[in-house]
């Protein structure tokens, strides 16, 4: 039985979570940089104490519904091959402890791209976590 | 085995220094054959690399630096002298022991060529004949006398035991015949004792003592030491972070007005200050790191050419950022082998023309307006704008109707355009036209510019301007649908505001594409909110401004918003999944915080051109060069690579392949991989346009081309489609590894130059194939370099 760490936060009503290890830093929604021509995810620069920074917003990514207008996300940084990306979300939640026991392999009702950049649920008391592969979720821009 | 592999490391790295430094000091040498503290020198490294190579078990390497020593050694005792011939084979030692230095850096072991004939020739000009005035028997005391600076006469003459005119007749003696040492012959004259020889020579062995002893070249090496660049990087960074800490604290500071914290902060902003200007420094390098290889260079191609070059180096102490530094590199070498075989002409002529037989080549180096100038001059025959504009004419550079509107400027630097080559015939120096245009897309991709002014007869001058270092660059930020952005400066000819009747009446219509009338010249003109799909944001005032920039060598106005400021960046890289966007050429951080983003103006351009196609289309795609012809609509294998459309022959096309990414095994910077038995060399497509290509994938699109039992692999992203272009639809391009454009499907697909690609992937290609002479193979070697 593994034990594991996961920050957890939540995307449209989904709850997400990242290995603690992976997370640099969560901080409050940043003023943003607007890349024209990029690819979808990407959802602009933020500069991060010195260091620009790509945003990449989780609900475009995962395909889920845009964000309320006033509605402001939350950037959780992420270290993916010594880069930092921030993840745009909407709301940050406690850090969970799970097991290996709780891990079942992404759930059937998931479809498309969030089924593609889940890596599997763990199974909470009152629901369910999905363990959220941070790689493609920042390598897969563009993939629509 | 780690400390042997430390040991080993040690070697090398300090072997590669002094074998640069032998470079140069047989160059010397061979100017000046009488100085003994260069041939001490000469002689030490050798030694140390011989004695070194048979501790660490190189055999080869240490027979092949015994042989070099043995030359060496009869040089020094004076039983041999310096002739070009011996310097030209030293040279190849020199060279031979780097090729076994880099198989045993990128192996762990020596090569396994077979370096007997150079070691016959090396142990053939040992034997041959003594230099003039010294029999082999009785060479030692007129040896000391041709190795030490101080000659036996002159000593004497120092000592006032004879006059000049008795050591002239003497010396007059010895030339016609007589092989008795200097000394002798005055003894034998009368005209000084045999205990007075005996004390000069004792002098002239005490003067050559110290000379050996003090070994001046390496003495700067105590004063410094070795960092790792990644250190330096790191420190970097962390002064980039101290200095934005620095100035939220200065501003706490001053808000609070508590007297002892302001004292402290501004002695913080000081010595953060004088920090981050360090630490910049260290980064800093003189040009002649690079220099220094040079005067071998032109020594080596002055005697292929049969060609006398006098090199002269100045502002040699001139810094440049040491990234800057290797990308300038092999364009100025290149530059500077075709100063001397296109630009110097031969003894002959020079003398014909009433100049002296040797030619100059200067290379001048100076700090101007926070650029780094670099210039190449030599007093060759020059450029003559006729002879040009036929060449360009012919090879189909531009059509006659474009030669008409240029000024001869601007048909000098004609010769910076791919496919473009004036060597009456070809050499294996250059004159495949594939030269001057890759020192410009070179020197261009760091943000410098390349420039050409000649005057016939008399002198041809390369002028080169690039940015001091890439991290810190002036730039001019603009407004653009409520975004900012930074223009590099380098890049930025004028800026126009025009108002009021001018900004409704002056932008004009040709054929759809929007131009400005700019004293006469059309220029094109571009919005930048419409290249970078922005929906147009309110535009603030009536006035239209217009940033005149110059990319490659097509000028074009970019309209934006408004005009902010210039300051001076600090270029911070994109991350991984901006790369492929290619429009922007970095980010940076303004002075409020907010983060911009560097415009990319030879990017921008393109995706104009594509998206006013009239620019694109017009004159004949007629490259001269063997390029493959792509006469008549033929159909294209279309693929993608980065975010261009690229069309590939399908003649070409032999086969298409998945490779998994992992068995691709690469040696030194070449990828291979096996293929049906053979190895199949690669090149990545996105390396030959040089754009960014996400990769990553674990399988890699292969195209296979073959050509009888050779074959090559070119990897692109994507294959889309397979198409025919629209007739007379033909476009040039500039673009490196671009043949031309056409359209195919309705939309502006660029044709790839099919020679470029394979040659960047096996540079022996086609001289393999048609087993021509080895010119073709050095030719190409020259380009493949130049490409990577």
């Amino acid at each position: 039985m593994e034990a594991r760490q996961l920050t957890t936060f939540t995307v449209d009503g989904l709850l997400f979570g990242v290995e603690v290890h992976r997370v640099q830093e969560v901080i409050r929604c940043q003023e943003m940089t607007t890349v024209p021509l990029a690819v979808e995810g990407v959802a602009g620069l933020i500069n991060l104490r010195g260091e620009v920074v790509t945003a990449i917003d989780m609900r475009t990514q995962l395909g889920l519904a845009p964000r309320a207008d006033g509605e402001m996300p939350m950037n959780v940084v992420v270290r993916v091959d010594d880069e930092s990306v921030s993840l745009l979300v909407d709301a940050i939640g406690d850090v969970a402890n799970v097991t290996s026991e709780q891990f079942e392999e992404p759930p059937e009702t998931m479809t498309g791209v969030a089924a593609a950049l889940t890596l599997g649920a763990y199974k909470l008391d009152d629901r369910l976590l999905l363990a959220l592969d941070v790689d493609r979720a920042t390598s897969a821009v563009g993939v629509k | 085995m780690e400390d042997t592999d430390e040991i080993v490391r040690e070697f090398l790295t300090e072997s590669q220094e002094n074998l640069d430094q032998l470079d140069r000091d047989l160059v010397a040498l061979e100017a000046d054959p009488s100085s003994s503290a260069l041939l001490q020198s000469v002689f030490r490294t050798i030694h140390t690399i011989k004695g070194t190579s048979g501790f660490l078990g190189f055999g080869n390497l240490e027979s092949l630096t015994h042989v070099g020593e043995s030359l060496l050694a009869k040089m020094r005792d004076g039983s041999l002298t310096l002739t070009q011939e011996r310097t030209t084979v030293l040279l190849e030692l020199v060279d031979a022991i780097r090729e076994i230095l880099e198989s045993i850096a990128v192996s762990g072991a020596e090569d396994a060529c077979d370096r007997t004939a150079l070691v016959r020739r090396i142990s053939d000009l040992q034997v041959s004949e003594a230099p003039a005035g010294a029999a082999p028997g009785v060479a030692d005391e007129a040896a000391e006398t041709a190795a030490t600076t101080q000659r036996i006469g002159e000593i004497l003459e120092a000592h006032e035991v004879v006059d000049s005119t008795d050591v002239t007749v003497a010396v007059l003696e010895q030339q016609l015949g007589d092989d008795r040492p200097l000394g002798e012959i005055l003894i034998a004259h009368g005209q000084a004792t045999a205990d007075q020889v005996a004390d000069a020579l004792a002098a002239q062995e005490a003067a050559r003592g110290v000379a050996s002893g003090a070994a001046p070249v390496h003495a700067a090496a105590d004063a410094s030491l070795r960092v790792d660049v990644n250190l330096l990087d790191t420190l970097m960074r962390l002064v980039g972070e101290l200095v934005l800490t620095r100035n939220q604290i200065v501003a706490t500071a001053a808000s609070q007005a508590e007297p002892a914290m302001l004292r402290s902060s501004q002695r913080l902003n000081l010595l953060v200050s004088e920090l981050q200007e360090g630490v910049m420094k260290t980064r800093m390098q003189p040009i002649d790191t690079i220099w220094s290889k040079l005067p071998r260079v032109v020594r080596d191609l002055g005697v292929t050419c049969g060609k006398e070059v006098r090199l002269v180096l100045e502002g040699r102490e001139t810094e440049l950022d040491k990234t800057i530094l290797e990308a300038i590199k092999d364009p100025l070498t290149h530059a500077v082998r075709n100063a001397v075989d296109h630009g110097i002409e031969s003894p002959d002529a020079r003398r014909a023309a009433g100049k002296s037989p040797e030619g100059l080549l200067t290379l001048r180096a100076f700090h101007e307006g926070g650029q780094v100038n670099i210039e190449i001059s030599d007093d060759g025959a020059g450029i003559d704008p006729a002879k040009i504009a036929a060449k360009a004419l012919e090879s189909g550079v531009v059509t006659a109707e474009q030669l008409r509107g240029m000024g001869p400027r601007d048909v000098i630097n004609l010769i910076f355009e791919p496919g473009f080559s004036t060597a009456e015939a070809v050499t294996n120096v250059s004159g495949r036209g594939v030269g001057m245009d890759v020192v410009r897309t070179n020197i261009e991709k760091i943000g410098g510019t390349v420039d050409v002014v000649s005057e016939p007869g008399v002198r041809t001058s390369l002028r080169v301007k690039i940015p001091l270092t890439l991290a810190i660059i002036p730039a001019l930020t603009v407004e653009c649908a409520g975004e900012r952005y930074a223009v590099p400066q380098v890049s930025l000819e004028e800026l126009l505001c025009v108002e009021g009747e001018r900004a409704r009446t002056g932008v004009e219509y040709l054929s759809g594409a929007p131009v400005f009338r700019l004293r006469g010249n059309l220029l094109p003109l571009v919005w930048l909110d419409h290249v970078l799909d922005l929906t147009e944001g309110p535009h603030v005032d009536d006035a239209v401004y217009i940033l005149v920039l110059q990319a490659e060598s097509h000028r074009f106005g970019l309209v934006v918003d408004r005009v902010l400021n210039t300051e001076e960046i600090v270029v911070k890289p994109l991350s991984r999944q901006l790369k492929g966007v290619g429009t922007y050429a970095g980010a940076t951080i303004l002075g409020d915080g907010r983060v911009a983003l560097i415009l990319d103006v030879r990017a921008l351009a393109r995706r104009a051109h594509i998206v006013s196609e009239g620019d694109a289309l017009g004159g004949p795609t007629a490259h001269g060069e063997e390029s493959i012809r792509l006469d008549g609509p033929e159909p294209l294998l279309v693929v993608a690579v980065g975010e261009r459309r690229v069309g590939v022959p399908l003649s070409m096309v032999t086969r298409l392949e998945d490779i998994p990414t992992s068995s691709v095994e690469r040696v030194g910077q070449r990828e291979l991989v096996q293929y049906r038995g053979n190895l199949l060399p690669l090149a990545r497509l996105s390396h030959v346009l040089g754009v960014h290509s996400g990769g990553g994938d674990d399988k890699l699109k292969v195209i296979v081309y073959s050509q009888g039992q050779r074959s090559v692999g070119l990897i692109v992203d994507a294959v889309l489609d397979i198409a025919t272009e629209t007739p007379r639809s033909r476009g040039d391009a500039n673009e490196h590894g671009v043949a031309g454009m056409a359209v195919v499907q309705e939309r502006v697909t660029e044709l790839l130059d099919m020679e470029q690609a394979i040659v960047a992937a096996d540079p022996r290609f086609f001289s393999a194939v048609a087993a021509s002479g080895a010119a073709d193979v050095s030719g190409y070697e020259t380009y493949a370099e130049l490409g990577a």
